[in-house]
């Protein structure tokens, strides 16, 4: 198979970038579209021109590293994929096929199809977790789960962090991404303590990493790798919502050993 | 080299109690007194870093990707054991020791194997308290289900994806000692070099691969929580950056490196269909539970599968070995796949593959309790075959997973390297010569939520000295050389891409150093490595600069540790006149064609020791000794 690809080039934060045109022939139907950028890559270091840079780890998309948006969708046409999962025999022999980052204010570029996604983690540094030493626990299952409810909190836990939801949504809205953090504590007996300090902190640091405000276009949950689903985003509101009526004083400082 | 495993006076189930009794400790104020370096964030290193963040130690810790919850134990899907007998049948600490040595094939350290089986139950407790969420019954009791190698089920899961869940526990863990700001955390950062002074492990050199900056960190411990080298085959189920850098330069400093031909070859891998393929994928073990491995009898039957009546299948694990069936060990599996494709009966366009087949089990339990097991499993096979398991079985062939071989520690997971640790797959210590499916995460959260942050206490409690800093020349000398191998690598200008090197590397590796070996075969690669690596250092090509990000200059430093290691394994297959686990020599065979172990020659540990690089590197042994569980040949025949 043939192709004609317009990859984003951009050599840093500073520089400016623009579209640029390669063509692949040979390429076999079976390859995978990181491997066909992969192939192409060879071809530009052995020209003497510098390779694509792409992010990609275990090519199987469960590490949601790799980030392409694809004729403009996040992870190209297949539904609930990740860019190393479509194949080329998902395109048609001769297709121009243009290849962009996932762009968003806070998702900075690093360098041609490299963002930072750093903000992700800083979300989930300021709440994101039960907070838990290692060492003896009680026996779990002193403490019965429903198995739906298990499931539902699995459904939400799936995600694979990738950003695809904030490269998706006109707004570069994170709501996505950070109601499923949310709902996946918040849905088990475990998360409860915390729930709503958890998901007021969360919301705060969402909003200073400056992703934008969800409008339900719900292009999130249609470009996401794992079809997480926006009833996730209610759930958040709800918890938000109830966690603005509590008292907010935070009695933290109060409960550290003198 | 001197090889104290320092294994403790006491009776086997009492050995980590009285350990931890006697071990000596850091006070909760002296703590933050300490910095320690973590590297790599997969579960051993998250559970590791955020257990010492929350005990109160400073710690650096640090990952090439661009989070820590990228590490690629993300990416296992089946499970993981604990000796909890939920199922009341029969399981105990006894038998999840005895099941790992015996699986081992009788390779690894009674005492290290035990612990780790006493332990285990206590990972489920500590991940269920962090928000895991394991499947549950319906009564809302965890559910659980079997794997390769045993008979009692003790594996808990979550879906396909048990290490995401896993691991996003840990990470969570780390994330609240990150914001708590006892853990500093450094992504998109590299090891390349682990600094030695006065013959303690007193920090590293990393670059940040983004502004490509050689930068030092010192610390009074180091861990190395990087993994195992499974690409060394380049293509094999692990993640394209997984590499053996970290434990290799380690090695070079003095770190004992311990048994580098064991290897595990995954029994149930999607087959390899051609020279593009950059990758090859796992399809969890847990599949063998329900699915039926087979092939056709007749040679260069060209029959669909499903046009093949029953009587012309050859049911080849079910017949040879009826007791445990489709559920042998992963390294019996693989080689009997070997075998019969060898025979000439696989199946697929390379006919190197074989049938596992769901259609029984669709039958037998009903559509839906099928789905609810494997849904993600099959669309995984789907998107990457073209084709539905639902209709058609997959096909499946045997694939490069997981490295027992590592840095040899001692009981407490330290090198021997003062002060320098491994935990996780990048040591050698508990799995033998093959490890069992749903072992690998019990042995990384083991080491990093309960071993590690005990056992580096005595360490540091006896080193008191807080005068660390990278002012010391060592520092600027192990900089300088990191710096001259990277002006080296972009200096070379010759014609050859990194890939193309690596793919043709790990040919050669598969060839002579995969599922079966030859001493013939081994000496073979040990003449064609090093021409290789020379071609390597003369022909490579790189384009850009060590000054930005670089994905071609950071694969070209990870290959030319492979080139490197790559020698060492097959010396060290060579070496070892036997075959047990994943090891296996052809020449060295029972009648009935299993492994055949010398337990009088090669009952220890091979430890290879760094020389000057124009040297041979020294080999000590460790003995092996068998008082719990004696030794015996494995057999899951009867």
């Amino acid at each position: 198979m043939r192709f004609t690809l317009r990859v984003w080039r951009q050599a840093g934060p500073e520089a400016s970038g623009s579209l640029v045109t390669y063509e692949v022939d040979d390429i076999n139907a079976d390859t995978s579209f990181l491997e066909m950028m992969d192939l192409l890559n060879e071809q530009l270091t052995t020209e003497g021109v510098e390779p694509i840079a792409f992010d990609s780890d275990c090519r199987e998309g469960i590490c949601g590293m790799c980030s392409m948006v694809i004729d403009g969708e996040a992870h190209g046409p297949l539904p609930e994929s990740a860019t190393c999962q479509v194949y080329m025999r998902h395109f048609r022999d001769g297709d121009v096929i243009t290849v962009e980052p996932f762009r968003a204010a806070a998702f900075p570029l690093v360098r041609d199809l490299i963002v930072d996604r750093s903000a992700f983690d800083r979300i989930m540094q300021a709440g994101g977790y039960i907070s838990v030493h290692s060492g003896p626990k009680p026996e779990p299952n002193s403490v019965p789960i429903e198995p739906e409810t298990v499931e539902l909190a699995l459904d939400a836990a799936s995600c694979i962090g990738c950003g695809a939801c904030v490269a998706a949504c006109p707004n570069a809205s994170a709501m996505l991404y950070t109601a499923a953090k949310v709902s996946h504590l918040a849905l088990l007996p475990q998360g409860q303590p915390e729930r709503y300090d958890r998901v007021r902190k969360m919301v705060t640091q969402m909003e200073k990493e400056g992703f934008g405000a969800c409008r339900n276009y719900g292009e999130c949950e249609a470009q996401c790798p794992k079809g997480i689903s926006i009833a996730f985003i209610g759930q958040l509101n709800r918890d938000y919502v109830r966690a603005s009526l509590r008292d907010p004083v935070d009695r933290r400082g109060k409960m550290v050993p003198q | 080299m001197r090889l104290d495993a320092k294994i403790p006076e006491a009776p086997i189930e009492d050995m980590w109690e009285t350990h931890r009794e006697h071990l000596r400790l850091v006070g909760p104020r002296s703590r933050p007194q300490y910095r320690i370096i973590v590297v790599g964030t997969g579960l051993a290193g998250a559970a590791a870093a955020s257990s010492l963040g929350s005990m109160g130690y400073r710690v650096e810790c640090f990952c090439f990707q661009d989070s820590a919850r990228r590490a690629h134990s993300i990416a296992a899907q089946g499970g993981i054991n604990a000796a909890k007998d939920y199922r009341n049948d029969g399981d105990s600490v006894y038998r999840l020791f005895y099941d790992t040595q015996k699986g081992g094939d009788y390779r690894s350290r009674e005492g290290n194997v035990w612990r780790l089986a006493e332990l285990s139950a206590n990972i489920i407790d500590q991940a269920v308290a962090q928000g895991v969420p394991f499947a549950r019954e319906y009564g809302g009791m965890l559910a659980n289900r079997s794997f390769g190698g045993v008979l009692v089920e003790r594996t808990f899961y979550s879906r396909g994806e048990t290490g995401q869940q896993l691991l996003l526990g840990a990470c969570s863990a780390l994330a609240e000692q990150i914001a708590a700001g006892q853990v500093e955390m450094h992504t998109r950062t590299e090891l390349l070099d682990v600094v030695v002074i006065d013959g303690r492990a007193r920090g590293i050199v990393v670059r940040d691969l983004v502004t490509g900056q050689i930068r030092s960190h010192a610390a009074e411990a180091v861990v190395l929580a990087t993994g195992g080298y499974s690409n060394v085959y380049y293509l094999s189920t692990n993640a394209r950056g997984c590499n053996v850098t970290a434990t290799w330069r380690a090695y070079k400093r003095g770190a004992g490196f311990a048994n580098p031909c064991y290897t595990q070859i995954h029994p149930t891998c999607i087959p390899a269909s051609g020279e593009h393929q950059s990758k090859l994928t796992l399809m969890s073990e847990s599949l063998r539970n329900d699915g039926r491995i087979w092939v056709p009898r007749e040679r260069g039957d060209a029959r669909p599968p499903d046009q093949i009546p029953e009587d012309e299948r050859y049911y080849y694990l079910e017949e040879r070995y009826p007791r445990f069936g489709n559920l042998v060990p992963r390294d019996v599996a693989s080689r009997n796949a070997k075998d019969v494709c060898d025979q000439g009966l696989g199946v697929g366009p390379t006919g190197r593959g074989v049938y596992l087949d769901f259609r029984d089990a669709i039958q037998d339990h009903g559509h839906d309790v099928i789905k609810g097991r494997y849904e993600n499993l099959f669309k995984i096979y789907e998107r990457i075959m073209g084709e539905s398991p639902w209709g058609t079985p997959m096909q499946i062939y045997p694939a490069p997973h997981y490295t027992m071989g590592g840095l040899w520690v001692d009981y407490n997971l330290m090198t021997t390297v003062p002060g320098l640790y491994a935990i996780g797959e990048a040591n050698f210590s508990d799995h033998g010569a093959n490890r069992l499916g749903a072992s690998s995460m019990m042995q990384c959260l083991a080491d990093g939520y309960f071993i590690l942050p005990l056992t580096i206490g005595d360490y540091l409690s006896r080193h008191p000295s807080r005068d660390v800093n990278c002012d010391h020349s060592a520092f600027a000398d192990a900089e300088r050389g990191v710096r001259d191998q990277i002006q080296r690598l972009l200096g070379v200008g010759g014609t050859r891409t990194v890939e193309s090197l690596h793919r043709e590397l790990g040919r050669v590796v598969w060839d002579h150093c995969g599922m079966s070996r030859t001493a013939e075969g081994l000496e073979r690669a040990l003449e064609i490595i090093p021409q290789l690596r020379d071609e390597f250092w003369s022909d490579l090509r790189i384009t850009g600069t060590g000054e930005h990000l670089n994905k071609s200059l950071e694969h070209a430093g990870r290959l030319a540790d492979f080139l490197e290691l790559s020698e060492l394994m097959c010396r060290d297959a060579l070496i070892r006149e036997e075959s047990c686990g994943g090891h296996f020599r052809e020449e060295y065979r029972t009648e009935e064609g299993e492994a055949l172990r010398d337990d009088l020659d090669f009952a220890h540990v091979s430890v290879w020791e760094f020389r000057d690089a124009d040297q041979p590197p020294g080999l000590h042994e460790e003995p092996l000794t068998f008082h719990a569980l004696p030794l015996a040949q494995r057999n899951y025949k009867v």
